[in-house]
């Protein structure tokens, strides 16, 4: 019975943090499906997030003495579009040029813009771990069988990314911008013979993982009450990992993906030892991409020559 | 009337020159056919004329209009829809979803796409059969099916099509033409590239001949079907 209690709240908690994995590996996902590219630049617009949030929340603070409750939804809308327009702007100025530069000039670039998206957090920011102003995470929760809790804000977590993600999904697959946008992961010169304005599809990937990808900073801050600029890197490479895992370049790959790296990275802490739990997790990566090197989801369809 | 005007078109790969120069017209309801060997520059010609890459010099007119100058997607918007060669039908796309990305500059009209794909269905009934199955399942023949009915999607006035039997059956390849045809009689005018010269010359109205980036030879396709040199280089006779 105690084994079993610990094993449910252990998923609620893999879960959990599984969900923020799984927001963040959409960003990597879509944008190496339009472009081929390992945009390393998207952990650091992650942790922007949630500077964002931090910055934001002070704000509210400051101009109406709460920043609780509703007050959250003004903000996190702000922040979406600040780190969406953000992306955008390093597609646009830093991608683009090198689009037809070869396979390593642009992850180079995305080095470089991860490097400056980090270097400016920490000079505006400063070095040290940050903490959202107290009041702001939600208290309290639910009990469950036994002793396994679920609390407000995982709750919360939970609720938010599967809307989201439930959302994103709908739209890949059953709009026209969303089809477009598979189209161009498959061929971009085909794409543009049906009159896709590739440029603007890939402008649109750029505006809805880094979007994501903000939530999910601000969020990951609320759930973990501290972050400093190393957020984006540390987080963001799990993230990265969860993409491949799933199958980089497709979309409910990385939502699987980065919910099974979270499971496993919580069983591995909960049950070994937290110090164990890296080796355990990427030990199961390896073998996983042993027998399936393009991830679990990754080309279902094999691509014809 | 001149619906496809070609001036003087120069296309480069980095140094390597496809294009040498290239005259061509295409008079609005024709079936035009250009044939040449491999490496000629035929699919380059099409490539040129869509906008999937831009020529170093020479002009493109689209009823009297300068199209050179356009995004490959305003080309589109503006009437030409192309079937490019080797089937590049999205894989991981069902059949419909194939054909609805034909129809993409159509954007809201449903009505009109619904439409549209019906007239491909009646054209290609093995296409809605197999219209929830995903793209990369189809066979050869089924793909060129779904590649030529995805550029009718837009309702094109003009349509390319590079090697539409290529690697097909010989029933096949009989009722790819027969389909080619009847596209031309619905009103389309057809741009055709073919290695198989009999059978589009048998098909077109007028035909070019090309060799190396240049136009050879020109004219009727009864009359080049009949040309010695056309009969000794293009249809294998002695
Ligand atoms: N992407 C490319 N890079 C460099 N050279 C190219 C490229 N594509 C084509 N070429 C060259 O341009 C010339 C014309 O090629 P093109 O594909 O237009 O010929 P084609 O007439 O369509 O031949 P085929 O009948 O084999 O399809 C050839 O010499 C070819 O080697
Ligand atoms: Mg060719």
């Amino acid at each position: 019975m105690q084994f079993i209690q610990q094993l449910i709240q252990q998923l609620i908690n893999g879960i959990t943090i599984g969900a923020f994995y799984s927001l963040v590996a959409l960003g990597y996902t879509m944008v190496y499906g339009v472009l081929k590219l390992i945009n390393f630049a998207h952990g650091d617009m992650f942790m922007w997030g949630a500077y964002l949030g931090l910055t934001g929340f002070n704000v509210a603070l400051a101009m109406v003495g709460q920043a609780g409750g509703w007050s959250i939804l003004p903000i996190v809308i702000i922040l979406m579009l600040t780190v969406a327009l953000v992306g955008v702007l390093v597609e646009r100025i830093a991608y683009r040029p090198l689009r037809s530069a070869g396979r390593l000039a642009p992850v180079i670039s995305a080095l470089g813009v991860a490097f400056i998206l980090q270097s400016l957090a920490r000079n505006v920011y400063g070095a040290s771990y940050k903490t959202y102003p107290t009041g702001i995470t939600p208290t309290g929760g639910l009990s469950l069988a036994g002793s396994a809790r679920v609390s407000t804000m995982q709750i919360i977590v939970l609720i938010t990314s599967f809307l989201l993600m439930g959302a994103l999904y709908l739209f890949v697959q059953r709009t026209r911008i969303g089809t477009a946008m598979r189209a161009v992961s498959l061929d971009h010169d085909t794409s543009r013979l049906m009159g896709i304005d590739v440029n603007r599809i890939i402008a649109i990937v750029f505006l809805i993982g880094p979007g994501l990808g903000g939530v999910a900073g601000m969020i990951v801050a609320l759930y973990y009450g501290s972050f400093d600029f190393t957020l984006g890197w540390s987080y963001g490479l799990k993230a990265f990992i969860a993409a491949i895992l799933g199958g980089i370049g497709n979309i409910p790959g990385a939502m699987l993906g980065g919910m099974l790296l979270g499971i496993i990275e919580t069983l591995g802490a909960g049950y070994l030892s937290p110090q164990w739990k890296d080796v355990i997790a990427y030990a199961i990566l390896i073998i996983i991409l042993i027998f399936r090197p393009t991830g679990l989801l990754g080309e279902r369809v094999a691509e014809k020559v | 009337m001149t619906l496809l005007k070609i001036e003087n078109l120069h296309t480069y790969y980095g140094h390597i020159q496809a294009l040498k120069g290239i005259h061509l017209e295409v008079e609005e309801g024709e079936i035009v056919t250009l044939i040449g060997a491999n490496g000629a520059g035929k699919t380059t010609t099409l490539r040129t004329i869509s906008g999937l890459i831009r020529p170093r010099d020479g002009q493109i007119l689209l009823d009297g209009q300068q199209i050179h100058t356009l995004p490959a997607h305003r080309i589109v918007e503006a009437g030409i829809a192309h079937a490019p060669e080797g089937r590049q039908i999205f894989s991981t796309l069902t059949v419909t979803e194939n054909l609805n990305m034909g129809a993409y500059t159509l954007a809201a009209d449903k009505a009109a796409i619904e439409e549209n794909r019906q007239r491909v269905f009646d054209l290609f009934p093995r296409l809605e059969e197999r219209k929830n199955q995903l793209g990369g399942t189809l066979s050869g023949g089924e793909q060129q099916m779904l590649t030529i009915g995805r550029a009718l999607m837009a309702r094109p006035k003009l349509v390319l099509l590079d090697e539409p039997s290529l690697g097909l059956a010989p029933m096949l390849v009989k009722a790819i033409f027969d389909t080619i045809q009847e596209i031309n009689a619905r009103g389309v005018t057809v741009l055709l590239v073919e290695q198989n010269a009999r059978a589009a010359l048998k098909v077109a109205h007028r035909g070019y001949v090309l060799e190396t980036g240049r136009v050879v030879l020109s004219g009727a396709a009864n009359e080049l079907l009949r040309d010695e040199r056309v009969r000794k280089a293009y249809l294998g006779e002695q």
